[in-house]
């Protein structure tokens, strides 16, 4: 592995290698001091060209429990602003002495595009609508620790299909490790066809809410204009909303995840957010762990897997 | 000066393709037959070869005037005579465009200038291709401009599209589509299907040209005009043309290398190499658009030569021009997807977009008393895209093997082209 | 391969180096068995067994020391494994065991390690070969055998948990 750029590069042994790894630093992380020399001298850049901050902070926190540096390029206040093309940049950020790169861009295939240019291992923090693979591995992860296997499970990924590429990683994931992913959204939120994608689709969340052991929401993207692709939010919630009481219906053991940040009140009511039975704080949590993996992967492990 | 006889080559003619040697003296072809008599000429070895009149494009970029660092008309018309061509069709969109009288002698000066090819200017039907009203016709008519566009745009008011056919009815141009509806492309990066899907990127789907050549198919009965759509994209257009054709409309149709090369599924790479508009499109379309090619109802091959920069195209796939090159690498991307014959092949390459573009002396076949505007393949040498004449590289056939190349091309007795050489 | 150990030499030295640790330590009350990821695991078990025969039950831990090699730029991981450490080691007295003291790389590297889990009172170590060729101040408190060798010899240490068969060879390195 050179790169992490896209979930479908990797195999089933690929991704079972890197949560088994993961597993690992989760219990680092429990230790005493939760850090590793590991990949001491080592300088991880992270480049977000689109504004997050929670994927990077988990990144930079998986760098330094790994002993790394950190650089942090704040594209806001660079020369990206006086005209400087991505090309240069990131060949700057290189040549500064990263000795590897995680970025977030806007533009599908930028960190592919990067990986191209750069000749130091790139991770893909999310590029556009297309691909976040350490969110699919983060989420991967979570339900094979609380389920010991995602063999014959069965996920439902809610909402925002089209733009979301959470759920373009994560079902390639989930049904890599052998898990069956239904897609529930209305058609305004499904991309134009899921004909090659090894998925069901649904256009409701009542209809598969008793057969799932695992409710996936998206966030209902507010700020895209959300009011263009379905009538209201109220609309959306009555129709997708996890709601108390659809939680209820959910068969026993059954979980209910979303990658942050919640809409409160839109796609998952406070009730089930804040149910102690809910993943989403433990999905942070093994975010930190899978970096490691990555990270450890890239720089520390086998050249060539 | 001596004459030129191309010896022992399949020579294209009214009565089709046949071996023999062509004399070319003062005043053009003076013979044609087996064997001919070799004293007082420079004998030129066509065998193997296919000897054909010369080449057209109907459809490139040449970029000059404004954006020169992409390419220019001496570096345009170095990349054409070395593809064979020996005549090509300006497109408009420069910056100026091509909207009035002085602009379109420009740029044909500056083909007469270089001397490689005919650079024959396309105008622009609206203004500015501003879409609002009527661009100067009448002086542009009378510059020499034949083939009417706003390419890069289509022409969206149906009432003006009617006004610019009714007036160049009497005058006998053409105008020439590139169909595609805004509304429905939106902000569309490739074709709106499987790839578009899993890439999460907004799609163009192949309504949006449909739309607008159905449209423009009405508005041209309308009219009683002539109509000739860019390259053709989809099954549904094909379809469309073909009905056209049917219905006895004055309608010509052409399609890109890359379209005839390439389906969407290229662009899983997101390599900004196969990003062009109209977009790749599924295999299903290109299959339509080989046998389109091959049986007459896309009339002929237009490039679509686009070139960019490469630090233009040295970006993520989104923020990337569209476009591609093509003049150096057509030849052999159509004899190698389509596979037609010789006389097909001039058929699609040199008669149909001069007939379309009105081009004085061409659109014949070769005879004596023709001039000696002539394009010679080999449709069998294998050969490797490097180097390009073209001032930019954003071809998706870089580092590919092609079979099928022009060897020599003359433009009026003088060679431009020789052995695979810009005669520069 | 010469065979220098076998099953029952092996069986011997591990019943040995148990009542070395009971005597120095008067007794298992404060012990924690640490192996060293891989061959050390299996040995720190056989070695508890050994005490629990002789007095009394020691908890054993491992530790997967890839974290803390030195040497990550010339000899990437495969697969970073489990570290787990049952109980507390504050103020307990750890014996670290490995299969094959060598250049003390591993050790080192197991001494990090451990001082992230917390702080033993005490911190022995045991092998089952002493090969020398030390390139740090570091030696063993417990040695199955003593085995002077050459840097070119490779010394194999078998064990039925890991490898199916029991057994110490020396060859010569390929």
């Amino acid at each position: 592995m050179r790169h992490l750029l896209d979930i479908a590069d990797l195999g089933r042994a690929d991704l079972e290698g890197l949560l088994d790894d993961a597993d690992g630093f989760v219990e680092v992380l429990a230790r005493p001091i939760p850090k590793v020399p590991a990949l001491r001298g080592k300088t991880v850049t992270t480049a977000f060209f689109e504004a997050s901050t929670r994927t990077r902070l988990s990144f930079e926190r998986a760098a330094k429990a790994l002993s790394a540096d950190t650089m942090t390029f704040a594209p806001g206040t660079s020369s990206l602003s006086k005209g400087e093309s991505l090309k240069d940049t990131v060949l700057t950020l290189q040549a500064m002495g990263s000795d590897l790169l995680v970025m977030r861009h806007q533009a599908v295939g930028a960190a592919r595009r990067a990986a191209e240019w750069l000749s130091i291992p790139v991770v893909n923090g999310g590029d556009g609508a297309h691909q976040h693979p350490t969110q699919a591995l983060l989420d991967a992860l979570t339900v094979r620790r609380r389920f010991g296997s995602l063999e014959g499970l069965e996920i439902a990924i809610v909402g925002d299909i089209r733009y979301s590429r959470v759920a373009r990683s994560d079902l390639l994931a989930f049904s890599s490790l052998g898990a069956h992913v239904t897609l529930v959204a209305p058609r305004t939120l499904l991309p134009v066809t899921t004909e090659d994608w090894p998925v069901t689709v649904s256009p409701s969340l009542d209809e598969v809410l008793p057969t799932v052991d695992v409710v996936y929401l998206l966030r209902v993207q507010t700020e895209r204009g959300g009011a263009s692709v379905f009538p209201s939010l109220a609309e959306y919630t009555s129709r997708f909303g996890m709601t108390r009481e659809r939680r209820a219906r959910l068969k026993p053991g059954a979980v209910v995840m979303h990658p942050g940040p919640m809409n409160r009140g839109v796609e998952i009511a406070d009730e089930v957010a804040d149910d102690p039975d809910s993943l989403v704080l433990e999905q942070v949590s093994l975010g930190v762990a899978v970096r490691m993996a990555v990270l450890f992967r890239l720089l520390g492990g086998e050249a060539d897997v | 000066m001596s004459d030129i006889l191309l010896a022992a080559g399949i020579v294209m003619t009214s009565a089709g393709a046949m071996p023999a040697d062509l004399r070319l003296g003062e005043g053009g072809i003076i013979a044609v037959g087996p064997d001919l008599d070799r004293v007082g000429a420079e004998v030129v070895d066509c065998s193997g070869c296919w000897v054909g009149p010369g080449l057209v494009d109907p459809h490139v970029h040449l970029r000059e005037p404004g954006q020169e660092w992409k390419e220019d008309i001496e570096s345009g018309s170095r990349a054409a005579a070395a593809g064979g061509f020996t005549a090509v069709v300006a497109m408009p969109n420069t910056d100026p465009p091509i909207d009035s009288g002085h602009l379109a002698r420009f740029v044909a000066d500056r083909g007469r200038l270089v001397g490689l090819v005919d650079v024959f200017p396309a105008g622009c039907v609206t203004a500015g291709r501003a879409g609002q009203r009527l661009a100067h016709l009448d002086e542009l008519w009378a510059a020499g401009v034949r083939v009417f566009t706003d390419d890069g745009d289509s022409v969206a008011d149906a009432g003006l599209l009617r006004r610019a056919m009714e007036y160049l009815v009497d005058l006998g141009g053409v105008v020439s589509q590139h169909a595609e509806d805004r509304g429905l492309a939106g902000a569309g990066q490739l074709h709106e299907g499987e790839v578009s899907a899993r890439l999460g990127l907004a799609g163009i789907p192949g309504a949006a040209e449909e739309v607008v050549v159905a449209r423009d198919l009405a508005v041209t009965r309308l009219t009683g005009g002539r109509y000739h759509v860019q390259h053709v994209s989809t099954a549904g257009t094909v379809a469309l043309v073909g009905a056209a054709k049917e219905a006895g409309l004055a309608v010509t149709a052409e399609v890109a290398p890359h379209h005839l090369a390439f389906d969407h599924r290229a662009v899983l790479s997101t390599d900004p190499a196969f990003k062009m508009y109209p977009p790749l499109r599924r295999p299903e379309d290109v299959e339509a658009l080989r046998q389109a090619l091959a049986d007459g109802t896309i009339d002929m091959v237009g490039t679509d030569h686009a070139p960019h920069a490469a630090h233009e195209k040295d970006v993520p796939f989104e923020d990337a021009p569209r476009g591609v090159i093509g003049l150096e690498t057509a030849v052999g991307v159509v004899l190698e997807t389509v596979g037609l014959g010789s006389v097909d092949l001039f058929t699609r390459m040199a008669l149909a977009p001069a007939r379309m573009a009105g081009l004085a002396d061409r659109g014949r076949w070769l005879a004596v008393g023709e001039p000696a505007t002539i394009t010679v393949i080999d449709p069998a040498v294998s050969w490797v895209a490097e180097r390009f004449h073209s001032r930019s590289a954003n071809s998706p056939w870089r580092g590919r093997a092609l079979r099928g190349r022009a060897r020599h091309a003359l433009l009026r007795g003088r060679f431009t082209l020789r052995d695979g050489e810009v005669q520069w | 391969m010469k065979a220098l150990l076998d099953a029952a030499d092996m069986a011997r030295a591990v019943r040995r180096i148990a009542h070395e640790i009971l005597e120095r330590n008067r007794g298992a009350g404060d012990l924690v068995l640490v192996g060293i990821h891989t061959r050390g695991i299996p040995l720190a078990r056989r070695l508890a067994a050994a005490l629990a025969e002789a007095e009394a039950p020691v908890p054993v831990g491992e530790l997967d020391i890839a974290l803390y090699r030195d040497d990550l730029d010339r000899r990437p991981v495969t697969r970073v494994g489990a570290t787990r450490v049952p109980v507390p080691i504050d103020d307990r007295v750890v014996v670290l065991v490995d299969d094959v003291l060598y250049t003390g790389r591993s050790v080192r590297a197991a001494l990090d390690c451990l001082a992230d889990l917390g702080r033993p009172r005490r911190v022995e170590l045991a092998v089952l070969v002493d090969r020398g060729h030390r390139e740090l101040p570091i030696r063993a408190d417990y040695v199955g055998k003593n085995l002077p060798t050459s840097t070119l010899e490779r010394v194999s240490v078998r064990l039925a948990e890991v490898d199916g068969e029991d057994g110490v060879w020396v060859g010569v390195e390929q």
